[in-house]
């Protein structure tokens, strides 16, 4: 087998592969937070609300969870299309990405309300502090600090699964893949490239986000030991 | 131990006035019943607890006694009987728990003080947030009650810094925070090692001294004895013997003289 | 039916069929490859260690649609024409494996050093040890992650859509296009895919649930 690699589509297409990077990496920032608010939101309601918040919840998760982010993708962007909603592919990637998340998120912040010894709840009723008080101040915390790397791998997921939005035209990563094998019949070295800068947006996504917890977890910064 | 013996003027004074205005008892048992399923743990408690008044309740495991003490801050609902905790009926199903508990403080076997926030922090979260003190306030506050557990150098530590003994200070100052009527200690020196149960019982002996009132559940025998103004020994549910700490020395039932003679 | 023929939906089936075939592809490369990157992970070999360590890292690291299309064009240089399912299984065995491999080095590490010392002491072999001692318990402990990984597999097959495998995303795509009907189409995609994976997923959940209590 001879075959010349030729890498020198690099050069040409750098700008566009630098907005691909960029468009990847917005979607994950961007739903980022909602994702994580909508999961906790969901993990409080299954763990605490009135029966039929709880059974509204156990549906969303269990209904995202077993069907894959590209259906749910689909159904979204072209249902919205069809109803004469106007929403670019920018944004349906991200209501996607957070409707996604948000139901894995919930699972995983659900595990880690669980895990709070039962002391800790019945100290923070004892304080006098209201059931709102101690699920902000007492439980919260404790709950993201517990299950913070399973949240770090989970959003490392969901960047890496922004690479099927091109499916519905958000020319993120991927598709400028797509789109320069497409001119310059590079198939496999450009998709090379594209896998060794995943792998290098993977691990400064998982930088910035242990990062994060350094800053915003004060017991840990200081001691060092996880809770 | 140059900070704990400043006596704390505002805790003595509060307690004063209270007592003045208060003439009936701050807790109140009677014919108290409590179950869990069909098991009953209390069997028709009759008890009185004054202002600053120290009641020690012994008695083997499973004798009523924590559930005896749990109920006075709501943590259990009695079934049958009444109990009245500083003027609150608590048979009364519309009681606010949230109002009595901050009358009635509770310290527990395993501290259960906030990992996740330091000395400082556990100590003015629940002023913070249900008294609404402000944040130089709150400072000052928590410098008070520290000091008056012997642990002013330890605000900006986290709990796991310190040893069991401070931990269980630390748990006691925080209840002291919220400027109880009543604390409530459960077994607070059980899970520590014995050198460490020391420094707790003295920290508890020096409330005592400063009038506040309390009620513990303890098996320090010779604690019981030298601080509580009223002991009381729980068998089987009921209240099978009570008097000052002496009635250890010389117990009138054979169950409580085969109590303290396992104890000692 | 829902508006669509029988026709349609049969087509809808077929791709359904051939999910089916690419997550068991998938399920039984990523075993035969997840094996040996399991025990490597969890050997006391230095070289093996690392270079496992570098495989799962690598592949977790990458977004599965990339894999797909790496190994689709990385096929398609050495001059073969190969279906669509080929590089779609073999793209599917890479993925699967580094995470089954990673999974099972946690039961393997999870039975008790006290184990190891005990089959020691029975003056049996390495390979014996671990055959008979250890490997019996890290399966058990096995069942439950792994039943709830062949989830991800049969969900994550419908990323072949990209190098254009015929499945159960590929064939809703198709009637959509013909019909322009999305919620109905996808719907019942996601009703399909749904089909599948819940049953497993409860049951992954009931063999944890048991393993925990005992």
């Amino acid at each position: 087998m001879s075959y010349e690699f030729d890498f020198s589509f690099i050069n040409d297409y750098m700008p566009d592969i630098w907005y691909g990077i960029w468009l990847s990496l917005g979607m994950t920032f961007v739903s980022i937070v909602p994702g994580f608010a909508l999961g906790t939101g969901c993990a409080i309601g299954r763990l605490y609300g009135p029966p039929w918040v709880q059974r509204l919840v156990t549906i969303y998760v269990e209904g995202i969870r077993n069907t894959p982010l590209i259906i749910q993708v689909f159904w979204l962007f072209f249902g919205l299309a069809v109803l004469q909603i106007r929403v670019g592919p920018f944004p349906a990637a991200v209501i996607a990405l957070v409707i996604n998340v948000g139901a894995y998120t919930a699972e995983i912040m659900r595990a880690g309300f669980q895990s709070i010894p039962k002391g800790q709840l019945e100290a923070a009723a004892c304080l006098a502090l209201k059931p709102s008080q101690s699920l902000w101040s007492v439980q919260l915390p404790q709950a993201v600090e517990r299950v913070y790397p399973a949240l770090v791998s989970q959003f490392v997921l969901m960047m890496l699964a922004t690479s099927i939005m091109s499916q519905i035209s958000a020319e993120e990563l991927t598709g400028v893949a797509y789109m320069i094998q497409s001119f310059t019949f590079r198939g496999f070295e450009v998709y090379l490239v594209i896998a060794a800068i995943y792998l290098a947006m993977a691990c400064l996504l998982r930088l910035t986000l242990l990062g994060i917890a350094q800053v915003s977890f004060p017991r840990k910064r200081r001691l060092g030991t996880s809770l | 131990m140059n900070a704990t013996s400043k006596i704390n003027t505002t805790t003595a004074s509060a307690i004063e006035a209270s007592s003045m205005t208060n003439a009936t008892p701050l807790v109140r048992f009677e014919g108290v019943r409590k179950s869990f399923g069909e098991l009953e743990v209390l069997k028709g408690i009759d008890l009185e607890v004054k202002t600053g008044e120290v009641v020690a309740l012994i008695g083997r495991s499973g004798s009523g006694k924590s559930t005896a003490l749990r109920c006075v801050n709501g943590l259990e609902r009695i079934n049958a009987g009444k109990l009245t905790v500083c003027g609150r009926d608590l048979h009364n199903g519309n009681v606010d728990l949230r109002e009595l508990r901050q009358d009635v403080g509770i310290v527990f076997q395993s501290y259960n003080l906030f990992p996740h926030l330091t000395v400082e922090q556990n100590v003015t979260l629940a002023p913070r947030k249900v008294h609404k003190i402000g944040a130089a306030e709150a400072r000052t506050l928590a410098g008070e009650v520290l000091a008056q557990v012997g642990l002013s150098d330890k605000a900006q530590n986290y709990p796991e810094q310190l040893s069991g003994g401070q931990q269980q200070r630390v748990a006691i100052a925080r209840s002291l925070a919220m400027r109880p009527k009543l604390i409530l200690f459960d077994e607070v020196t059980s899970a520590l090692d014995p050198e460490l149960t020391g420094e707790v019982l003295r920290v508890i002996e020096k409330l005592a001294s400063e009038g506040m009132t309390m009620m513990l559940v303890t098996h320090e025998m010779a604690f019981a004895r030298s601080v509580a103004d009223q002991v009381v020994f729980m068998h089987h549910g009921k209240i099978w013997e009570t008097g000052t700490g002496d009635m250890l020395a010389n117990p009138q039932t054979p169950e409580l003289r085969q109590f303290v003679g396992n104890g000692l | 039916m829902f508006g669509l023929t029988i026709e349609q939906l049969a087509f809808i089936f077929r791709g359904a069929g051939w999910t089916i075939v690419l997550s068991l592809l998938g399920f039984v490369g990523g075993t035969l490859l997840g094996l040996p990157v399991a025990l490597a992970r969890a050997s006391h070999n230095r070289g093996l260690n690392w270079l496992s360590g570098a495989f799962v890292q690598l592949i977790q690291g990458i977004p599965l649609p990339v894999i797909m299309f790496v190994v689709y064009f990385g096929i398609s240089i050495g001059g073969y024409d190969v279906p669509a399912l080929v590089a779609a299984g073999i793209a599917m065995t890479l993925y699967s494996s580094a995470y089954l491999g990673e999974i099972w080095r946690g039961c393997i590490q999870a039975v008790p050093k006290t184990q190891w010392e005990a089959g020691e002491c029975l003056a049996l072999t390495n390979t014996q040890r671990f055959v008979y001692v250890i490997l019996p318990q890290a399966l058990r402990i096995a069942v439950p992650p792994t039943v709830g990984f062949l989830v991800q597999i049969v969900k994550n097959t419908s990323y072949a859509v990209v190098i254009g495998f015929f499945d159960l995303t590929y064939s809703a795509k198709v009637i959509n296009n013909s019909t322009f009907m999305p919620f109905t189409v996808f719907t019942i995609a996601a009703l399909i895919y749904f089909a599948i994976c819940f049953p497993m997923s409860a049951l992954a959940r009931r063999f944890e649930r048991r393993l925990t209590r005992s």
